[in-house]
């Protein structure tokens, strides 16, 4: 399914599990984005700010070397040539939008790799509204480039400082603040937290596969790709490159987590795989935590991925059997962002490189028509290719 | 009714309830703090379940669940602890935590190992009263477990009558638009406003009044309005140094004195 029902659920996943000093902040956004998601004044202003701002269409581009290397037509969904370099940048807009017209005056969110707070800071820079931004430490770290690039637009960002100071850790202190400030309106990142954010999301980012129904047959003349592959964190940049295509059941939903040093190494972000259902920032869905229902602090070399959780449309798409989950380790995602960037000449984020890694684990017959979402770029990540590769030794 | 709303009924105003985290600072300090707390007079607490990700706290009380669990607690110890409590002090025990906690364990398990161990009722702030209403109402009626719902400032004149309906504990009335552990030395005109709105809506629930429950000037007031008032994160910061019996004794005492 690509909606939730009423009550925010796919299935058994979703809802809506805050404490009641939020649910007058949740029962209102329920209430009015569909209404103002359909507005045509509402999707005039997104469309152009989608093309004339952030750069859509982003390209479907074709790539002869990884095509050679693992057969079918391969091609790359460009979404690193989006302004500010990733997809989050699709969602951050149509957030920002929304948010004006239910009247809010400033702007709350959490980032993992920093692009989704580049992408917010960007959205708020536009729209004249203050914004913070919380990170957590060992993020603002890893992604210092991005912690300067909200700066320079004119966000604060707030070091999470709490549990493994990374999205989780940053995700509870937004939350916290929220409860603090319920005034601000809090512009979530992916397709997690309690409903409406997952289909929030999820329609925002659908603007991916709406692109790719007329790209594909443009390119290869074929009405559907046989596969789509993206990386999941908590899942937006997967919900929207799958969204088109989820009741097109030829087309192979393929789902990437971040394997961190291996499923079995007690240091993994592979959700699903080493999840169980439970409750996480407010959804029902599957969730790394112990017998007691503590959670676990996951662990990946990707900000992006480093989280316990996946977004609920995931958590059923994948137990339904509808999408097929991998996991890639740290080192693979490495090789394949440092192979893509040696034999095409684009470097891709860390996350994005997750999903290139699967490739040689999938089955592609020769005239396969596989399409990669190609999330964000990797200039945020250099630091850790160089050192990866002993660059600057 | 259940026998933690009679106890309240019976007390009818000035309860004191204390609020602090099972296994902190040290494991075993759960037992020897109800100890003292019944000792001072004390005859209703809040025993934090630690949780990894407590949304609705504070930097005091998650610093306090944090410490917890590297002490090792876990529910299991908890229930144990709990138990002994019971049986040595008397003590109304309400245990406070997520949800994720009830539905990992089971939720049918875990509200049976509330009712072995002695526990008569719980707070879980995200368990939304019309989940509870559809889902578990029957469940927690049948092992005599109350619930205590939220409301806040902002908590509508509907849902504030929902919460009255379905609490079989307490009306757990939250101070501020604030996760816990706020620090003000006053109540302001506009949240003593608010706790009179709520007294003049004469709920058939009692009502307690918690966060940001700091000195005896913010007791007094909380109890103008309400039944009682509950104290947590100022409780907590007593014990950061190590439980000192002499001085458990002193804050409620402290707390609860006349002007
Ligand atoms: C480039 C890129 N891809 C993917 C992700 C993961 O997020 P999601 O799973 O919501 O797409 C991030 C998150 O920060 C990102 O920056």
């Amino acid at each position: 399914m690509k909606n939730p029902d009423e009550q925010g659920f796919y299935g058994e996943y979703g809802g809506a599990f805050v404490p009641e000093m939020l649910y007058p902040n949740v029962a209102e956004l329920q209430a009015k984005y569909l209404e103002i998601l359909a507005q045509a004044d509402f999707q005039q202003e997104l469309q152009q700010l989608l093309h004339a701002y952030a750069g859509r269409p982003s390209p479907l581009y074709y790539s002869g070397y990884l095509s050679a290397k693992y057969g079918g037509k391969i091609y790359l969904k460009r979404e690193d040539l989006n302004h500010t370099g990733a997809h989050k940048i699709n969602n951050a807009l149509g957030q920002i939008l929304l948010a004006a017209r239910m009247g809010k005056q400033e702007i709350i969110a959490e980032t993992g790799a920093g692009q989704h707070g580049v992408a917010t800071a960007t959205a708020a820079a536009l729209m004249g509204m203050p914004c913070k931004v919380f990170m957590g430490e060992v993020d603002m770290a890893r992604q210092a480039p991005n912690v300067a690039r909200m700066r320079m637009l004119g966000a604060e960002v707030v070091a999470a400082t709490s549990g493994s100071r990374t999205l989780k850790d940053a995700t509870n202190e937004a939350i916290r603040y929220w409860i603090n400030n319920p005034e601000a309106y809090y512009l979530i990142g992916s397709v997690v937290g309690p409903h409406p954010y997952p289909d929030l999301v999820a329609r925002l980012q659908a603007v991916i596969s709406a692109e790719l129904l007329e790209q594909v047959p443009a390119h290869s003349g074929r009405p559907l790709p046989d596969k789509v592959v993206a990386c999941i964190g908590g899942g937006s940049n997967a919900a929207g490159a799958f969204y088109h295509y989820i009741e097109q059941p030829d087309v192979q939903l393929i789902a990437v987590e971040a394997g961190g040093k291996g499923i079995a190494s007690g240091q993994s972000a592979a959700t699903s795989q080493l999840g169980s259902i439970g409750i996480i920032h407010g959804s029902r869905t599957l969730l790394m935590q112990d017998a007691d229902g503590q959670i676990i602090e996951p662990y990946s070399i990707s900000a992006g991925l480093d989280y316990p959780g996946i977004g609920p449309m995931h958590a059923h798409l994948i137990s339904s059997g509808r999408a097929q989950v991998y996991s890639i380790n740290d080192d693979q995602a490495l090789a394949a962002g440092v192979a893509l960037s040696r034999h095409e000449g684009i470097l891709p984020a860390l996350e994005s490189a997750h999903a290139l890694a699967v490739l040689p684990e999938l089955d592609i017959h020769p005239d396969d028509i596989t399409v990669v979402c190609l999330s964000g770029r990797g200039d945020k990540d250099l630091q850790t290719y160089l050192d990866y590769l002993h660059i600057n030794d | 009714m259940t026998d933690l709303q009679q106890f309240i009924q019976s007390k009818k105003e000035g309860i004191l309830n204390i609020f602090f985290t099972a296994g902190y600072p040290h494991l075993d300090s759960t037992l020897v703090i109800a100890r003292q707390l019944a000792a001072a007079g004390v005859e209703l607490v809040e025993i934090g379940m630690p949780y990894s990700d407590p949304l609705a706290d504070g930097a005091t009380i998650q610093q306090s669940s944090e410490q917890a669990l590297r002490n090792g607690m876990n529910l299991a110890i908890l229930f144990e602890q709990v138990k002994q409590i019971k049986e040595e002090t008397g003590l109304r025990i309400v245990l406070m935590g997520y949800l994720n906690q009830m539905l990992r364990m089971g939720e049918e398990r875990f509200l049976q190992n509330c009712r072995d161990s002695g526990v008569d009722g719980l707070i879980i702030p995200d368990l939304p009263m019309e989940v509870y209403q559809s889902q578990y109402q029957e469940l927690f009626g049948r092992y005599q477990q109350a619930i205590s719902f939220l409301i806040t400032p902002r908590t509508s004149v509907e849902r504030i009558r929902l919460a009255d309906r379905l609490s079989s504990g307490f009306v757990y009335l939250v101070a501020d638009n604030s996760i816990t552990g706020k620090i003000t030395d006053d109540f302001s005109p506009r949240q003593e406003a608010y706790f009179k709105r709520i007294r003049d809506m004469q709920l058939t629930s009692p009502v307690l009044i918690g966060f940001g429950i700091r000195t005896a000037r913010h007791f007094r007031a909380a109890c103008r309005f309400a039944q009682g008032a509950i104290v947590g994160s100022e409780f907590i910061r007593q014990l950061s140094g190590g439980v000192d019996d002499e001085k458990i004794r002193r804050f409620v005492k402290n707390i609860g004195r006349k002007p």
